[in-house]
């Protein structure tokens, strides 16, 4: 390789000018996209995601229906613009197919599925923009868009990456950081502190990865701060603009109870 | 057709003796089926048996012109499939590939080709111009539980079994030796990576009323147990795969989704995969120098 980048320069800052243990700017837009019962946009610095929520409804194919709960189907898509090198992937791309199913089983045990028998609940990903955490991006983004379709969930979920630069661990890593260092993706759940998902492709030490785990689980708050914010931001509106403002003046015992955790 | 689920009975025995720390086949709750490693006639063909899962690896190289990006590298293709014959129950059709066949798939991708076991320069002959092409076929033959762990030791084995032809490079000419005229070499090798599942259960319910009354929000710890069988793994709430070497380095870490566990019980789970690691890495040692000991009389091997 010709000239490589420096991850973390001798002044405590990393290639994009954050520090060690800083995220990236979060945005997060909740507006109506289409046909969707829910969706949203989220952005981590330049990665950018797309989720729409469709359901609960009637499966289309009637023997994907379970008895006793909901279905959920997850379908991710990346566009062919989303990398600096132009690239389309088939849908078949076991990558693509390996985001999904980790989606999948993410959001299974999260959505109260059991009050939904017999339907399906539609997660449709599409991938904007990739800067590294591809996977962190989707988490976020669907818990995002369900929670905007009205679907009842046990807690947030959220997913931040961290990685290890020799031996000072990072946070939120974009693609250049990426390539380079050890990382690891977790999803959280605030309200317990409990890790939903783990995982690690790349080698690394015991006891490195006990540090960057326990510093993603952290970060995991930091994230689900915003997503409160936004979320409630966007419920506010909805309410304001059906005319009831007066009743959400007089209801603030309810907010007090949202703020708990 | 989706297979069937486990009947009630089934998960009520199971659950149970599970809370009293029992499992079916009279395992300890943190204790893994010991493999059976079988080698075939030819090198780098493997027999792994994990109780009744059985999966079959084979590595061959060919030499081809390598890639114009990396022309001093290797390259290492995987090829797996998973035979509708493994399970009773039509859990692997042929046709569009199940998330487990997915999950399957992709980590055998990490754990034997990501995390770089094998050096790949290695594999370079004739810089630019000739390089070996391995190639790993893995043939899931049995899934009774643990299909993933069974075809990652098979993989890592295969490859520490193969022997390539030792190749001769004079200038631009490269002459390849037959085995008879010159023993064969085995491949590089960075680290033996070695995959451990876990399943994990929920706790029993009186367990669940004594945390309750303590703490609301923590629940209790769920029961993790090692190298699920099959029924145990249609039942769990949720899997921990860890592929990791002797060195203490974990080389991939995977939980998608299931049930949400502390930061404590993962850790928990690492430390066992770590012991495990150390000794699976002594035990394949110590089955492959057997096998090359067998093999003295009829082959060279170095």
């Amino acid at each position: 390789m010709a000239s490589r980048i420096e991850i973390l320069n001798d002044g405590g800052y990393r290639s994009d000018g954050r520090r060690q243990y800083e995220l990236r700017d979060i945005t997060i837009d909740l507006s109506q996209q289409g046909q969707a019962d829910g969706s949203a946009i989220i952005t981590h610095g330049l990665t950018q995601v797309l989720v729409s929520v469709f359901g609960p409804r009637e499966a289309k194919q009637r023997r994907e229906t379970i008895h006793d709960r909901a279905n959920i189907n997850v379908e991710v898509a990346v566009a062919a613009f989303s990398t600096g090198e132009r690239r389309k992937r088939s849908r078949g791309d076991k990558r693509i197919l390996e985001i999904a199913a980790i989606i999948k089983s993410t959001f299974e045990p999260v959505i109260q599925t059991s009050i939904y028998p017999r339907s399906q609940i539609d997660i449709f990903v599409q991938v904007l923009q990739q800067d590294g955490g591809l996977l962190q991006a989707c988490i976020n983004g669907t818990t995002l868009a369900l929670a905007n379709a009205g679907i009842p969930l046990l807690d947030f979920v959220c997913a931040v990456t961290g990685g290890v630069h020799s031996t000072s661990p990072m946070l939120d890593l974009t693609t250049l950081e990426e390539n380079d260092i050890p990382h690891a993706t977790v999803a959280m759940m605030p309200r317990t502190g409990k890790v939903t998902l783990v995982t690690m492709e790349t080698r690394l030490h015991v006891d490195r990865f006990e540090e960057i785990f326990r510093l993603a689980i952290d970060a995991g708050k930091v994230i689900h701060r915003e997503m409160k914010i936004a979320v409630k931001g966007r419920t506010e509106a909805l309410v304001t603009a059906m005319g009831s403002a007066s009743k959400v003046a007089s209801g603030g015992d309810n907010d007090e109870l949202m703020q708990d955790y | 057709m989706r297979p069937p689920s486990p009947s009630l009975p089934e998960r009520e025995f199971l659950l149970q003796a599970l809370h009293q720390s029992l499992r079916l086949d009279g395992r300890a709750m943190l204790e893994a089926r010991t493999p059976t490693l079988t080698f075939g006639p030819e090198m780098g063909w493997v027999d792994c048996q994990m109780g009744k899962t059985r999966v079959l690896a084979h590595t061959t190289a060919t030499m081809v012109k390598p890639q114009p990006e990396r022309p001093l590298e290797g390259t290492i293709t995987i090829h797996s499939e998973i035979s509708p014959m493994a399970s009773s129950a039509g859990e692997y059709d042929s046709g569009r590939p199940s998330d487990e066949e997915i999950t399957i798939t992709r980590m055998l991708d990490k754990v034997v080709r990501r995390s770089d076991a094998v050096d790949k320069e290695s594999l370079c002959i004739l810089a630019g111009e000739r390089v070996w092409a391995l190639r790993l076929t893995i043939h899931c033959l049995a899934d009774s539980g643990n299909l993933l762990d069974c075809a990652c030791l098979a993989a890592i084995v295969s490859l520490r079994h193969f022997r390539r032809p030792d190749v001769e490079v004079i200038g631009s000419d490269v002459t390849v030796h037959a085995p008879t005229e010159r023993a064969p070499v085995p491949l590089s090798i960075h680290h033996t990576p070695f995959c451990n599942t876990f399943a994990f259960f929920p706790p029993s319910p009186s367990s669940i009323a004594a945390q309750d009354s303590q703490d609301p929000l923590s629940s209790p710890l769920q029961i993790p147990i090692l190298d699920p069988s099959h029924l145990e793994q249609r039942l769990c709430t949720g899997t921990l795969s860890i592929a990791l070497n002797a060195q203490r380095e974990i080389c991939v870490l995977q939980k998608l989704g299931g049930v949400p566990l502390g930061a404590e019980e993962v850790l928990l789970a690492v430390e066992v995969a770590v012991r495990r690691a150390k000794e699976m890495n002594e035990w394949v040692d110590g089955r492959l120098r057997e096998d090359w000991e067998g093999r003295k009389g009829s082959v060279e091997v170095r």
